[in-house]
């Protein structure tokens, strides 16, 4: 079964937030979306889970019994201890006690939770928290995993365990889509979709969104005047330079990864 | 500090709500205390029974407003009719069955026309007993007691659902509701049932508290006062849903709360009776559940009022509970599920949604 939206169009008022995006969640897989603030990803994610009425265009979607959803807010109960908020998402989705006990002790294990259960929502750190989000949310199984930015703010080691998470859900048979405000996680997954002003600037498997770049990214050493189709990349400067034109001189070749491969395309539309 | 004035007033002229209730609540208080915050007591509903009751009615000071008489009916059927609350004061004229001599019965749970009663009785050098019915001792507590568990049960009530629902919102969980596979409708009871559990409790320990440490007394029917309690309970659970669907935050929530409870306070008849009102505001009165409230425990607790003589007031809980219910359930509704129905049956674990843009799902 194929989740995603079909020309979807979201409006606010008179603002447009998505404009007739499409876009597939494949099952089995982890997929992401990118973009800039404001470029339409969390109003994506909340009219694929039903939280936002589309303007134009459709969703498809499983059951909400067969949906898991991380929001932003995390959905983690400050008052109640990680123990109860799994209590509370177990009786929601109405997990029965065996999968229940068997799920929430895979989980916690891998989310690095084990040792905090009857510490209270509020008392966990924000990383912890986020954790505990998204073992909510996966808690039942569900076909179509659906994570608003879990890895915002969240350190390295806590991040390391989302992703085995996310892996473990998709390996178990789930269609997994985060957005994500961090390319190099994005690169992990098998299907990016990147988001400009409420529309598809590009989609496609990472390696795939890199080796159709058009043209070639060069390496300069300063800023160029005028600056153009450049972008600073660590100490440095790259440089797109579109088909049919050449390289300044001197300029090396630079190798292109997503976050190249994403400004490129950007580059690209305004051009 | 120019710079923090100029900021603390952007922020106020975004807060309308703040606007509102700074100008709002001067105003009503002053309605308030104009126009209902009044003892004065002009015009006392009376009955006249037994021979010669229709002289007797017409010799009456003119504090009676005598709007019935029934030469044939005994002193028991006065007691009777002042059971019902619709009369504050009976005349027994002499001669009448179960008085010998005249007598002047007075309704004791209506604290201020009893004492305008016995005072004008003084005052026109009128040699009839006066007879205090429900409330000897004209006992002040007696006769707030009944009203504070309803204002206790408006605080619980109201503030206690309304703070609930908007932490849900506060804390992004009710998101996280909408999108589970939950009705708007579990949300609504699954959320306002242990504050009608806890507020039913607080109901007994009250009741219990009032009648221990003050005395009241109990004398009507339990399942009456259960059947008000519970109605009123609706009606306040209801506001206190409404109230949260239209607060993005908790101090939200306690303003407006108290916005409910103020008027409930003044213009219930639990302090100043609904009759002394000017006949500008008294309506509101009409509009507040504290009042039926107010009615039905007083009558329960001190008259033993039966619930035929409490139809009225168990009528209008039910029907201004059904009105905020419906309002609350519209406004939770929008809320919680701007996109999803009601969750689709699930007769396939598999069960698909496709949700095609511009329905109204």
């Amino acid at each position: 079964m194929s989740w995603g939206t079909d020309g979807l169009t979201v409006r606010y008022g008179d603002r447009v937030a998505l404009d007739e995006v499409s876009m597939e969640v494949p099952a089995e897989t982890v997929s992401a979306v990118v973009g800039g603030d404001g470029s339409g990803k969390t109003t994506l994610l909340r009219a694929l889970v039903g939280l936002v009425r589309p303007a134009a265009g459709s969703v498809r979607r499983p059951s909400r019994r067969r949906l898991g959803y991380f929001s932003a807010a995390t959905g983690v109960y400050p008052d109640l201890t990680v123990e109860e908020n799994l209590d509370f998402a177990a009786a929601g989705y109405r997990v029965g006690a065996a999968t229940s006990r068997r799920r929430r002790g895979e989980l916690l294990e891998v989310a690095g939770l084990s040792g905090a259960t009857r510490r209270l929502g509020g008392q966990l750190s924000g990383g912890m928290r986020q954790k505990l989000g998204v073992v909510m949310a996966m808690l039942h199984e569900p076909e179509l995993l659906v994570l608003d930015e879990p890895s915002t703010g969240v350190d390295p080691v806590s991040r390391a365990e989302l992703s085995s998470l996310l892996v473990r859900a998709a390996a178990s048979g789930a269609a997994v889509l985060l957005s994500t405000a961090y390319l190099e996680e994005a690169e992990r997954a098998a299907h990016v979709v990147v988001l400009d002003r409420g529309s598809v600037l590009t989609a496609g498997a990472p390696d795939a969104l890199v080796a159709s770049v058009p043209g070639v990214v060069v390496r300069v050493g300063e800023r160029p005047r005028p600056p153009g189709r450049s972008w600073r990349r660590g100490a440095g400067w790259r440089q797109w330079v579109p088909p049919g034109e050449r390289a300044p001189a001197g300029a090396q070749p630079a190798p292109v990864d997503l976050e190249d491969a994403v400004i490129v395309a950007a580059l690209g539309r305004g051009a | 500090m120019w710079a923090i004035v100029v900021k603390e007033f952007r922020e106020l002229r975004r807060d309308r709500r703040m606007v509102a209730l700074m100008v709002a609540v001067p105003l009503l208080l002053l309605v308030v205390f104009g126009y209902a915050a009044r003892f004065d007591v002009h015009s006392v509903p009376a009955e006249v029974v037994g021979p010669g009751a229709a002289h007797a009615a017409r010799s009456l000071p003119p504090l009676f407003d005598v709007t019935r008489v029934r030469p044939a009916e005994g002193r028991s059927g006065a007691v009777s009719d002042l059971r019902t609350g619709d009369y504050a004061a009976a005349v027994v004229t002499p001669g009448a069955a179960g008085a010998g001599s005249g007598e002047l019965l007075v309704d004791g749970a209506n604290l201020f026309d009893a004492q305008a009663v016995t005072r004008a009785v003084a005052q026109a050098h009128l040699a009839v007993p006066v007879t205090v019915m429900f409330n000897p001792r004209l006992n002040t507590s007696w006769i707030m007691v009944p009203g504070v568990i309803g204002i206790l049960l408006v605080f619980v009530g109201t503030l206690a659902t309304s703070l609930g629902v908007v932490r849900e919102r506060q804390t992004g969980t009710l998101e996280q509701l909408a999108v589970m596979p939950f009705r708007p409708s579990d949300v609504f009871i699954g959320k306002v049932a242990p504050y009608f559990l806890l507020a039913s409790l607080d109901t007994v320990v009250v009741v219990a508290a009032g009648l221990g440490l003050f005395g009241v007394p109990f004398r009507g029917s339990v399942g009456v006062f259960v059947l008000g309690s519970l109605l009123f309970l609706f009606v306040t659970l209801s506001i206190g849903v409404l109230i949260s669907s239209v607060s993005e935050n908790q101090g939200q929530a306690i303003q407006l709360t108290m916005m409910t409870l103020l008027p409930q306070i003044l213009m219930s008849g639990f302090v100043f009776p609904v009759a002394s009102m000017g006949v500008g505001v008294r309506w509101i009165s009409f509009l507040l559940p504290l009042t039926y409230f107010v009615e039905i425990s007083r009558g329960v607790m001190l008259r033993a009022a039966p619930i035929g003589a409490l139809w009225f007031p168990l009528a209008m809980l039910a029907a201004l509970g059904a009105a905020a219910f419906a309002l609350s359930i519209v406004r939770f509704r929008r809320d919680l599920a701007p996109n999803i129905a009601a969750p689709p049956s699930p007769p396939a674990p598999a069960a698909r949604e496709a949700v095609a843009g511009g329905e109204a799902r």
